[in-house]
Parts: C-alpha cells; sequence; structure tokens
C-alpha cells in the first residue's frame, strides 16, 4: 500500500492505495461514478477525466501518477456541462447513455482549448469517443446547436 | 487490472532509474497504455514523471525532446510543424483520440520499436537521434534495429537539416491501427521513404538507383514507387494482406513524391 494525495474535484483527498491501483477504480472508489469502465484497451473514451485540465483516459493511469495533481470529473464540473448538454439531449444524441459522461467531459476540454470548433475539429478531436448508439450525427448537431445558439446571444 | 504492479516509484535520478530498472521485473511505465495490457507481474513500475523529460526544446540547429513528451504536444508543436510543414501532426493525429494522445508518450513509442508505429515512421523520416542513459546518442535508424534491452531513452534529437516532409497513412478506419505508414522526406537532397505497418517495423528506403536523381516527375515518381513496392516485405494480417500492402506502398509512395514535389 502506499499513501497519495491529490485533489478532486477542487477539494483535497488522500488515500492508501495499491501501487497498481488504476484511475478509474480510484475515482469510483471515491464516489465519482460518472467514469464508466468501457473497453479498458485505451479506446472507447468512456473512462474520460480531466488531469490537470488535459482529457485523459482515467483506464490508462496509475492513480499513483495523479498524486500531486488536480483531477475532475464530471461531478465536479455540472455547470460548465449544463451549458451544453441540453442541446446534445434534443437531437436524442445520448439514447442508452452510457458514453455520454465521457463525451461531455472531452466536449468539455474542446470547447476550453477551441471555443469556435469548426464541425471538423469537434469531429476530429471527439473521434476518440466511441458511441454505439448513436453513429455520431446527433452529437455533432448538439455541439453544433449550442455553438450556435452561444453566437446569436 | 490484469497487470500486477508490486511498487510504485518516480525516481528523482536517472541514475535510479537506469539502477532500479535492471531488474527484470521492473518496468518504465511511460505512458503505460500498452504496458497495461500486459499480464505478469511488474515488481517496480518506474515513472519517469518528475525528470524534467517532459519538454520540447528548439535551438537554431535541433529540437531536444524529453523522452516522456506526449504525442499531443508533439502534434500542437508549432516549431516542429513548421519545420515539417504540417507532417508532425499528420502522423499522430488520427492515433485514437485526444486523451490517448496526452498520455501517449515519444519515448513510449520509439523504445516500443512497434510495427504499427506512426511515430517511429514520421521520425525515421527526419535527421533523428536518441540519446540513451547508458549508450549514449545514436541514429534513430540504428536504435530502430536493435533488440530491447534495460537502458533508459532519455531523449530524441532531430537535427533541422533543410528538408521537405510528406506524411500519409492507410487506415480502414480513423482511429485504428494503420493498414500502412508512409513518410517522404528530401534531407538536403536526400530522398527518403519510409514504409511502416507493412505489418513490420517501419523500414527506410533511399534513391541508390537515382531514379530521382533528376527531381521529381510523373515518370519518375512512378519508377520509385516501383522500386519502393518491389523491395520492401509486406506480410498479412486481419488488417490488409501482404498484396494489399504492397499495392498502397506503391500508392501512397507515389502520391507523397508528387506531393513532395509541389504536383499534388
Amino acid at each position: 500500500m502506499m499513501e497519495i494525495k491529490l485533489k478532486l474535484n477542487g477539494r483535497n483527498v488522500s488515500s492508501h492505495i495499491d501501487p497498481g491501483l488504476l484511475l478509474i477504480d480510484f475515482l469510483r472508489d471515491q464516489g465519482c461514478f460518472s467514469v464508466k469502465r468501457g473497453c479498458e484497451t485505451s479506446n472507447c473514451g468512456l473512462c474520460t477525466v480531466l488531469l490537470d485540465g488535459k482529457p485523459v483516459l482515467s483506464c490508462s493511469v496509475l492513480a499513483a501518477r495523479a498524486a500531486g495533481h488536480h483531477v475532475q470529473t464530471l461531478e465536479g464540473l455540472q455547470e460548465e456541462a449544463a451549458e451544453f448538454v441540453g442541446f446534445i439531449a434534443d437531437q436524442g444524441a445520448d439514447q442508452c447513455g452510457f458514453c455520454n459522461p465521457g463525451f461531455v467531459m472531452n466536449t468539455i476540454a474542446l470547447l476550453r482549448e477551441n471555443p469556435n470548433p469548426t464541425d471538423d475539429e469537434i469531429r476530429s478531436y471527439l473521434a476518440g469517443n466511441l458511441c454505439r448508439c448513436s453513429g455520431y450525427d446527433g452529437q455533432l448537431r448538439g455541439i453544433r446547436g449550442f455553438l450556435d445558439s452561444r453566437g446569436k446571444k | 487490472m490484469i497487470m500486477n504492479i508490486q511498487n510504485y516509484v518516480r525516481p528523482q535520478s536517472l541514475e535510479e532509474a537506469y539502477t532500479l530498472n535492471q531488474n527484470r521485473r521492473s518496468r518504465i511505465i511511460g505512458g503505460m497504455l500498452w504496458l497495461k495490457m500486459g499480464r505478469g507481474t511488474v515488481s517496480t513500475a518506474i515513472d519517469l514523471c518528475d525528470l524534467g523529460l517532459d519538454t520540447i526544446e528548439e535551438t537554431q540547429d535541433q529540437f531536444s525532446i524529453g523522452a516522456m513528451v506526449t504525442l499531443r504536444q508533439l502534434e500542437l508543436h508549432k516549431g516542429l510543424n513548421d519545420y515539417t510543414q504540417g507532417a508532425m501532426a499528420q502522423s499522430v493525429q488520427d492515433i485514437v483520440g485526444v486523451q490517448f494522445r496526452n498520455l501517449a508518450t515519444l519515448g513510449g513509442s520509439l523504445w516500443g520499436r512497434f510495427g504499427f508505429s506512426d511515430v517511429l515512421t514520421m521520425f525515421l523520416a527526419m535527421d533523428t537521434w536518441v540519446e540513451l542513459y547508458k549508450g549514449g546518442i545514436l541514429p534513430l535508424e540504428r536504435f530502430a534495429s536493435m533488440k530491447h534491452d534495460r537502458d533508459i531513452l532519455v531523449r530524441v534529437i532531430v537535427k533541422k537539416a533543410p528538408g521537405r516532409f510528406v506524411y500519409r497513412a492507410m487506415r480502414n478506419q480513423r482511429t485504428d491501427f494503420p493498414v500502412l505508414t508512409c513518410a517522404l522526406s528530401r534531407l538536403e537532397g536526400e530522398y527518403r521513404a519510409v514504409l511502416g505497418a507493412r505489418p513490420g517495423r517501419a523500414m527506410v528506403i533511399r534513391d541508390s538507383g537515382g531514379l530521382l536523381s533528376e527531381g521529381i516527375t510523373g515518370e519518375s515518381a512512378a519508377a520509385f514507387a516501383a522500386f519502393a513496392a518491389e523491395t520492401v516485405p509486406t506480410g498479412g494480417n486481419l488488417r490488409g494482406s501482404a498484396a494489399y500492402r504492397t499495392h498502397l506502398i506503391r500508392v501512397l509512395t507515389q502520391r507523397s513524391l508528387l506531393e513532395l514535389g509541389g504536383m499534388e
């Protein structure tokens, strides 16, 4: 066992962990159930969290590596997500909903990095988030709808 | 978790990391993306994240890229992309997703010498050297053919030889492994074609027969592409047959040459 200290959604957390514990399992142990276990082969994006503001796959990071850093999950970013998730829901893009937290987290990262992305830039940034229900057009229409509505304000 | 990790250490010096790594059950974890797919027990997971190897330093003559620099940093680095006319970003932008590329490291990608590697293909097209902690500085081309040992890849040096670069890859689907990777360069007058995902490790083809000695034309590009297709061994796997890959070598090499020559 080893002790780690990190910031999780703005609050300081310390915990004794197994050295091989993955960040996804640590976060779910901390009650962050928005972080979903998907492919576990680093391909699907379901487990996306922000590590020091950058989107990463929590299934592929040791919790020990996150020590000393700031981890954010959807639980800590409700307000930022609320700005656009309604537009995605309006397109029926979340269907089963299992991929949705990962999509939302990566969309937050996209919009922080590039507040006015083109459709191609949206597709490119979200290419690492797989959805087996929707075919991706709904998500794209939702994000585009949000961006367009923002432009009208 | 499939792999069992018993200890996790962040060494404070390369010597400490090297010493830990001499135990054959220790592993340097890099971005950990492929390592986590492995089985068995790792006695000590060695994380180089405290050694300051996560920066790209640019001088007039070269780029010095730390082994812990991520593929996303390569993708976004203005100097590298200016130097390669955007080929650097082109080479990594379809590797899974942004989240993956924020984790995958240059050191891990090159150390693995993976057959499917876009990264190895791209870096072989440049005047690239690797710095090993004990092994010193050696050309990437030589390193790529070496067997794995227990040294540490510290940084990668790209000399800014005047050159032009083009990168193309064929994928069955965006974000999948490539069926074939192809990087073309003209470095100080020397043409270099690098073909990877054959599915074997990327290999470098030079214009030994002088097919391009009069410059790039439609005919000379076709002749060099045919030469590359004849020279580079290919194999089959679930992504494509050997014959398909040989066909792709000809097509991608020809198109890349035409682009290099400003004809496409």
